[in-house]
């Protein structure tokens, strides 16, 4: 018998069966330990960073167009500086596209703009049906950098490009008796698919008083950052009142009436103890549910506080004397 | 004979980590700016999110254990609602310290006017003194009895942290609806188990009175 290459271990080196037996099951469990570990923090990311009203992480969305040398700034433009034209156009509401702030720039590629007519109705000399396209040669489009104050307490600045309504109000002359006008976005749920659902009352309607709507400060909207209004932002043409909270600026119009009672509102048939008609931005009115104290600039750490009628006072205050400013929310 | 070791030595290390994992990426997004537009909003919805998330999970251990007869959930039923009480408790203190920078008038405010901020208060004030009695040791200081009937605060808890998620969202309220739906399930599960239990304890006790009347020798 030839002697082995290598002498046997001493018994004392070979490692003891049930160790050895242990060892398996050491990284067994080590294994299946690691395996429940991703499995529940995958598990946990994917549910909780999504969700209604709970944004999504931001995505990489389409490049900001070049910043272009302002121009001279006109009297209705804030100096202060525009947000991220990313932060824009990726963190909306409009409910039609998903209720998280990142849906509508994810899902509003089913929003056709063209064609696209806008109706004019009611109590009004000249009603009228005008192709967009038509409509946007009457008016020259300025640029406006507003503040924008959402009803949730956070705020952006938007260079914004449009015409007043006032310009367009004038244009199609309304009859002594309009009071108020009255603004509907799209109902087509194929285009809009939530509209399938019930979240809301659709269509989106939107309203002000007639002097209100003539205000210089209101604008027809249908660009931002000197480029065509993106979907999500409310495409192919929207309201900015910057004295109000955001949901006053409804989206993607469709129709324009002139009536002479308060029209309804989405946001006020929704909850009218949280939302009423006039929406003016009001550090002193809280919402039932969180203060509006102060808001959050998006981009900025800090909070900062909410100036009465966004910062507009000068400008509009007048158009509410001696209406109790506590029940203009 | 080997040292008793628990059936599954893998499931609560493995818990453990995994239940990290959400708070590493939140911390890394957050160091990375990728967050979104309001980072800080995104950072609280999301603590908010977990602490209902575990709250819910620990609160469905004891009904998994009826319907099914395992005895792993048991187990991991103390980490799971610590999770939520440690989730809880950042998004309280993100809520306070970050998003609203001590503005101690705004935060009085909500605890005060607020029925929403309210709710969301007491469901984390019901978490607070369960985990401070969720060792062995304060079980055996208070009495089984009465630390069970104690730790049934966390089905409170649960039913204040759902209404705080409704109230959140303003229109679309799905989602939390189907939160709702669960914890009402969980509840419908143990209300039944313990009517069966009962009626299956008056049947032992009528059997064996009855035994006693004929007189049958025991």
């Amino acid at each position: 018998m030839s002697k082995p290459e290598t002498p046997e271990p001493p018994s004392r080196e070979i490692t003891p069966e049930p160790h050895y037996l242990r060892r398996r099951e050491f990284l067994r469990n080590a294994g299946l330990g690691v395996l429940t570990a991703a499995a529940t923090g995958v598990g946990l990311v994917r549910l909780t960073s999504g969700g209604p009203g709970l944004a999504r992480a931001g995505q990489k969305g389409t490049p900001a167009p070049e910043p272009q040398p302002l121009k001279v700034l006109g009297r209705y433009s804030t100096d202060e500086k525009p947000s991220r034209y990313d932060d824009v156009t990726h963190y909306n509401n409009f409910y039609e596209f998903g209720t998280d702030k990142t849906d509508p720039a994810a899902n509003s590629g089913t929003l056709k703009t063209r064609p696209w007519t806008i109706a004019v109705e009611g109590l009004v000399k000249k009603p009228l049906t005008v192709d967009i396209d038509q409509l946007l040669k009457w008016f020259p489009l300025e640029e406006r950098i507003y503040r924008m104050r959402c009803v949730e307490a956070w705020s952006m600045v938007i260079p914004w490009m449009g015409f007043p309504l006032g310009d367009f109000i004038r244009r199609v002359e309304p009859l002594g008796s309009a009071k108020y006008v009255a603004f509907q976005t799209l109902l087509d749920p194929k285009q809009m698919p939530l509209q399938r659902t019930h979240i809301l009352e659709w269509p989106y309607v939107e309203g002000l008083r007639m002097d209100e709507a003539t205000h210089p400060l209101t604008l027809l909207v249908a660009g931002l950052y000197g480029k065509a209004l993106p979907n999500q932002n409310g495409a192919p043409l929207r309201l900015v009142v910057p004295w109000k909270y955001g949901f006053k600026g409804i989206k993607s119009i469709v129709k324009i009436s002139f009536v002479d009672k308060q029209p309804k509102t989405t946001w006020s048939i929704e909850g009218p103890s949280e939302y009423g008609f006039y929406a003016n931005v009001n550090p002193a009115v809280s919402h039932p549910r969180w203060s509006q104290a102060t808001e959050r600039r998006v981009g900025e750490f800090e909070r900062r506080k909410t100036l009465p009628f966004n910062g507009y006072g000068d400008e509009v205050a007048q158009l509410y004397a001696g209406l109790d400013p506590k029940t203009l929310y | 004979m080997p040292p008793r070791r628990p059936p599954v030595p893998w499931l609560k290390p493995g818990l453990f980590a995994g239940a990290l994992i959400p708070l590493g990426v939140l911390v890394w997004r957050a160091a990375h700016r990728t967050l979104g537009a309001d980072a800080i909003a995104i950072g609280l919805n999301q603590l908010g999110y977990l602490a209902l998330v575990f709250l819910m999970a620990s609160l469905a251990c004891t009904p998994l254990k009826i319907l099914t007869g395992w005895t792993w959930p048991i187990r991991v039923r103390r980490m799971l609602g610590l999770f939520a009480f440690f989730y809880g408790s950042l998004h309280l203190l993100t809520y306070v310290g970050i998003d609203q920078q001590l503005d101690w008038a705004v935060l009085w405010g909500d605890v005060t006017h607020r029925k929403f901020m309210i709710v969301g208060f007491l469901a984390f004030l019901c978490l607070a003194p369960l985990a401070w009695t969720s060792t062995d040791a304060s079980v055996r200081r208070l009495g089984f009895a009465r630390w069970k009937s104690l730790h049934r605060l966390a089905y409170v808890a649960g039913v204040l942290a759902v209404v705080h998620f409704i109230w959140r969202v303003k229109s679309d309220v799905r989602v939390p609806m189907t939160w709702a739906a669960i914890l009402a399930a969980l509840f419908l599960i143990r209300i039944a188990d313990s009517v069966r239990t009962r009626r299956r304890k008056r049947a032992r006790e009528l059997v064996a009175a009855r035994s006693v009347d004929v007189g049958t020798p025991g």
